[in-house]
């Protein structure tokens, strides 16, 4: 068996090479060139730019939190919300008595600008993403937050929720994932809205 | 669980079974050609050829001169150590090496250990976090390169035991280099290819930029260690993603370029991507199985194995849809609607994104976790009692409802063995599988298999709920820390790589424990396996008689799913009532 080991040695060495060659090298270059080719703007990040200026990317979520907004699910990166440099969630369990406490607080920053509301909250506006980046929110927390927005931009429930409307995303061919509104791009046309209707 | 659900199920099943077809009569091919036949095909097929006969020369392999089992094994294992050396050499020099814009630090001694160890091993356990640990450099030549290596070095295994039920009297299982730069150049790399451009189309990003920063398009204030800052702009890294991502589901591996891993959105940004991963995952295994029967001869035989792999995972995904979907107890009361509907996913949402809803993200968990890949796109901390007892269970059950690429196949052989051992018993006979008599060596080599790794998971949890710093790293207090400690030994020992991510994993303590384990739970079943290899190899087959156990029939599948589930239960329901299952019933007792 010993007698073996020098030339499995050197097969080794001239495979590893070969491999970390072809595999780390050759194979990410020529996907890049593919990549670059065909789907420049995908590769790059999906990033939105307004008057020229990148204001986001259209897959990473953002911290908005200002009542006038459409806000985004909770989100657990450290140290701070919508860290895109460092992913992250809150790893609470199901018995753990931080989870309904985080949850019971994010229920009451909602009320408080709702405080008429009656309907109860949809639960992905309460509780924190697993990347703490998630770009996306249900139509119906979208739905939600119209009353606040409605009362603070003085913009009609209807024309708000048409807005809504536009912005829902179904399932992929009736059958993949779930129904989601982007939020960076429901609040582009938030403002887009907004500056319409200034004089 | 719901009719959309069931809907996602069932195609996702049906069109992976149908790709397993071809591609298991592919493998097929590609491990019973001679070489030389290969320089016939296509262009692109000679242009392959003739970089492998190029490589052969180079490194003095003789491509025609087949190994015995015990040559097979020392290659083998030479070239995974060498490639653990190798990777832990670039963690550890990363602040010199290139492509780094971020300039990253080297990684320290035991995360670096573990790092290697995890990606050699085919478990991808991520003690450290992609974005803020690692440069391209690290990622390409380092990561990649050992998730194409280990997944092919897992395949080699799969078909040197299928050669030993294919051959007779004789001892050779073929060649190591041979079959390890097929499994690379024909089988892992074009689909890889095909992979990345699919997902790229979907949005995962692959460029070698650093990072890139935006302003916010409405700057916020947070609180930042108690304190109010003012944040203005976002900065996302970037990176090739796509093209590991795609060998990273493809080969069972599962190590994300970023932290979250497939919850990234560069990392798996639309259901569309999310699908696509999922396929990737089962897709080899379960061609494995297809590639066996047409080795032996007998497509029955493969198929025999792929339902009894089908119907486990069926039933684990379908009870782990009806528990995600449903609400969480400890919740009650709270002016929250977790009704599924319309107009959101509803369910269990903590620790889930919007876009996969809970159907998508408990199919690509079980998938995971069926399969030895230990993606997530989800937190498995944040599921349920009972939705985490499922990837749980699937993981301790040895990864053989599909399980990894080769060791999946590899390992339900060991089932296999046993059943037709057990049912051998039951009659007084001796027991025999596709005309091989399994003898006392053969069981004795297939009872180490089974139970090393059992042994690792528990003893391993047993130690580290012994020592009080293991315990204060916990993320959740009560049994689910306990699960948390259960689930890290069950993946490392298994090589899966899925974590509760609430136990933090960074201490030497862990480091050096997990690293063991990932080392013990591949090598000590490898070892085994190829021992079995190398006595079947050398028996004669018989032929089938009048008292022969038939192993196609829907008895003997059945029989081989009462084997993996009684086994699995007998070793660890001890273990998991202390965590799930009395978690839950905790939380629906107190609401």
């Amino acid at each position: 068996m010993w007698k073996m080991l020098p030339q499995a040695l050197k097969a080794a060495v001239v495979f590893m090479v070969f491999f970390t060659f072809l595999c780390g090298a050759v194979y990410p270059v020529f996907v890049t060139g593919i990549g670059q080719l065909f789907f420049p703007h995908r590769v790059d990040g999906s990033l939105i730019r307004l008057h020229g200026e990148a204001v986001g990317s259209r897959l990473i979520g953002q911290p908005f939190r200002s009542p006038g907004y459409f806000w985004s699910r909770p989100s657990d990166t450290a140290p701070f919300p919508y860290n895109a440099e460092n992913s992250g969630a809150s790893n609470l369990g199901p018995s753990n008595p931080l989870l309904r406490a985080h949850i019971e607080k994010r229920i009451r920053q909602l009320i408080r600008w709702n405080p008429t509301s009656q309907e109860p909250v949809p639960v992905d506006l309460v509780t924190s993403s697993a990347s703490g980046l998630d770009p996306d929110i249900s139509p119906a927390a979208a739905l939600y937050q119209i009353q606040r927005i409605s009362r603070i931009r003085h913009l009609s429930k209807q024309v708000l929720a048409t807005l809504v409307r536009q912005h829902i995303r179904g399932r992929t061919w009736g059958i993949f994932g779930a129904p989601r509104v982007n939020v960076l791009m429901l609040n582009i046309s938030l403002g887009r809205l907004l500056k319409n209707r200034k004089p | 669980m719901n009719a959309n659900s069931m809907i996602q199920l069932t195609v996702y099943i049906g069109l992976v079974l149908l790709l397993s077809w071809p591609l298991g009569l592919y493998i097929a091919r590609i491990f019973m050609d001679e070489p030389k036949r290969w320089s016939s095909g296509g262009r692109v097929t000679r242009i392959l050829h003739s970089v492998e006969c190029g490589i052969y020369r180079l490194a003095g392999v003789d491509p025609q001169m087949e190994m015995d089992w015990v040559a097979y094994t020392v290659s083998l294992l030479v070239f995974n150590l060498l490639g653990a050396v190798l990777l832990y050499a670039i963690l550890r020099l990363q602040e010199w090496l290139p492509l780094n814009p971020q300039h990253f630090q080297s990684v320290s001694p035991a995360m670096a250990f573990n790092t290697a160890v995890s990606f050699m091993t085919n478990t991808n356990w991520q003690s450290y976090s992609g974005e803020t640990t690692l440069g391209m450099f690290a990622q390409m030549t380092g990561l990649t390169v050992q998730n194409f290596v280990s997944a092919a070095t897992g395949l080699c295994i799969a078909i040197v035991l299928i050669r030993a039920f294919a051959r007779e009297s004789q001892k050779h299982l073929g060649n190591f280099w041979v079959d390890l730069t097929r499994a690379t150049l024909y089988i892992l790399l074009p689909i890889s290819v095909l992979l990345a451009v699919l997902l790229m189309s979907q949005g995962v990003i692959q460029n070698f930029q650093g990072i890139k920063q935006v302003d916010l398009l409405h700057p916020v204030t947070v609180t930042m260690n108690h304190r109010p800052v003012r944040l203005t702009h976002q900065v996302l890294p970037m990176g090739p993603v796509a093209s590991q991502e795609a060998i990273k589901q493809l080969g069972t591996n599962g190590g994300g370029y970023f932290n979250m891993n497939s919850a990234h959105p560069f990392e798996n940004p639309t259901p569309l991507s999310d699908f696509l991963e999922m396929v990737a995952m089962l897709l080899l295994p379960a061609a494995t199985c297809v590639a066996f029967g047409e080795m032996v001869g007998d497509r029955r035989q493969g198929w025999a194995i792929l339902a009894a792999m089908t119907i486990l995972f069926v039933v684990f995904a379908t009870g782990g849809l009806i528990a995600e979907h449903g609400s969480n107890p400890e919740l009650h009361g709270l002016p929250v609607t977790m009704q599924g509907s319309r107009l959101q996913s509803g369910g269990n949402m903590e620790g889930k994104e919007v876009r996969f809803g809970v159907t998508d993200s408990v199919l690509f968990n079980t998938t995971a976790t069926a399969t030895s890949t230990g993606a997530v796109n989800s937190t498995s901390d944040s599921y349920l009692p009972l939705g985490g007892l499922i990837p749980l269970w699937l993981m301790q059950l040895g990864e053989v409802v599909y399980g990894g690429i080769g060791s999946g196949f590899y390992g339900m052989m060991l089932f296999v063995l046993v059943a037709v051992f057990v049912a051998g018993l039951m009659v007084g006979r001796t027991p025999e599988y596709l005309g091989k008599k399994i003898e006392t060596f053969d069981i004795k080599m297939v009872a180490l298999g089974i139970l090393v790794t059992p042994a690792i998971i528990l003893v391993g949890t047993a130690v580290a709920v012994l020592i009080p710093h293991a315990t204060n790293v916990l993320g959740n207090p009560g049994p689910h820390g306990f699960t948390e400690i259960l689930y890290a030994f069950s993946s490392v020992a298994n090589n899966n790589g899925s974590a509760m991510g609430g136990l933090t994993v960074t201490s030497t303590f862990y480091q050096v424990a997990t690293g063991l384990a990932m080392l013990m739970g591949r090598f000590w079943f490898v070892l085994p396996v190829m021992a079995l290899a190398g006595s079947l190899v050398m028996k004669k087959k018989i032929p089938p008689s009048l008292g022969t156990l038939p192993t196609h029939t829907p008895l003997f599948i059945t029989l081989l799913i009462g084997t993996v589930l009684l086994v699995g239960a007998l070793n660890f329901l001890p273990a998991l009532s202390l965590g799930p299952l009395i978690e839950h019933f905790l939380i629906i007792s107190t609401h």
